[in-house]
């Protein structure tokens, strides 16, 4: 039982999520369904670096009246993780963005969403 | 099969390697290095409540300013790539199918509010969790939901991309106001910083938040309408 803690229970939904993620771009077909892949893939990752950033029996780095401010360093979980989680997040965002665009471009040059049709690109 | 095999085998190997990282993972028992300075120094310094504020507006305020020009340009080259073949197809109207009366009715009663709520969130940005990014993602749902109650309403690009470009250069300028009236680029002690945990507080952060906020609803909302004023396949 030793085990099931907080922090493991991240780290370990974040990796299956990663691995749900590869599995997913490496075997589906539709090209919609790699997208959704890929934002599974940037979720995993944003769940381990909340994940790295806990710090047992601590609370979010937001000073007010649960958090005596003189001895914050001793009662908040670590602010830098989180700030990075906000960055990856934007990025997903704008990544998810770009590939449904290319997607519909595709779709209206060929009507289909099947990505073993385009082979333009295969050696 | 060879290559069910392998993607079997990859997924195991890289399983293997999540496996041993999270093994040999140490807990942090206190906080270290830049984490401790942040939570030592950044209230008393910067006068904000909500210290990944502080980080990401503030301390790495760079970076934000990196973000912000990486959705610019995710909704310039969604632009561009979008408008590619608009020009001599003007003629034929998208069709749409009218939204359900829920929908408008509804729609009408939430915009307002969800514009409000996104508006607080960003303003709010230094006192609780939430800020520019996640104010303008929540007007952009606001737009959402107003592109579905009226497919057929056109949102101006003009209009969008002037409070783009003052939201931005807003930004910009509070960050160079930094560098003459404080110590650098996008410090916020250019006013005075205010009581501790109030609104007007935490010097410049509220303002570049709004900005940043702006910014972001703007860029969300092109790519939106991009996305939308596409025309329908066949």
């Amino acid at each position: 039982m030793q085990y099931l803690t907080l922090q493991n229970i991240g780290f370990a939904t974040g990796f299956i999520l990663i691995l749900i993620g590869i599995w997913g771009f490496l075997t589906q077909k539709n090209i919609i369904k790699i997208i959704i892949s890929f934002a599974l893939f940037d979720t995993g990752t944003h769940l381990l670096l909340v994940a790295v950033a806990y710090i047992k029996d601590r609370t979010a780095p937001i000073i007010d009246s649960s958090v005596n401010s003189a001895n914050a360093v001793n009662e908040i979980v670590d602010p830098v993780p989180h700030a990075l989680a906000l960055t990856a997040i934007v990025i997903g965002l704008g990544i998810t963005a770009l590939m449904l665009t290319f997607t519909l471009k595709l779709f209206k040059h060929k009507k289909s969403l099947d990505i073993t049709k385009y082979k333009d690109l295969k050696w | 099969m060879i290559k069910k095999v392998f993607i079997f085998v990859l997924l195991l190997g890289v399983g293997s390697i999540f496996l041993s990282l999270s093994d040999n993972f140490k807990e942090q028992k206190e906080l270290k290095g830049i984490g401790r300075y942040y939570a030592e120094n950044a209230a008393d310094e910067l006068g904000a409540a909500n210290l990944v504020t502080a980080v990401v507006v503030t301390y790495r305020g760079l970076d934000t300013l990196g973000e912000v020009s990486i959705l610019f340009l995710t909704s310039a080259i969604l632009g561009f790539i979008l408008s590619l073949k608009k020009t001599g197809s003007e003629d034929d109207k998208q069709v749409f199918l009218p939204a359900s009366e829920i929908l408008v009715t509804a729609s009408k009663v939430m915009i307002p509010i969800i514009f409000i709520f996104g508006a607080y969130v960003f303003i709010n940005g230094h006192l609780t969790p939430g800020g520019g990014f996640q104010g303008g993602a929540i007007i952009a749902s606001a737009i959402v939901l107003s592109i579905l109650a009226k497919p057929e309403s056109k949102i101006s690009h003009s209009f969008i991309s002037t409070i783009e470009s003052i939201a931005g250069i807003g930004f910009i300028g509070a960050g160079i106001l930094g560098i003459v009236l404080a110590s650098g680029f996008l410090d916020n002690r250019i006013m005075e910083l205010g009581t501790f945990g109030t609104l007007i507080s935490a010097g410049a952060i509220p303002i570049i938040y709004i900005f940043v906020g702006m910014k972001v609803g703007a860029e969300l909302t092109s790519i939106l309408v991009n996305l939308k004023e596409t025309k329908n396949i066949e």
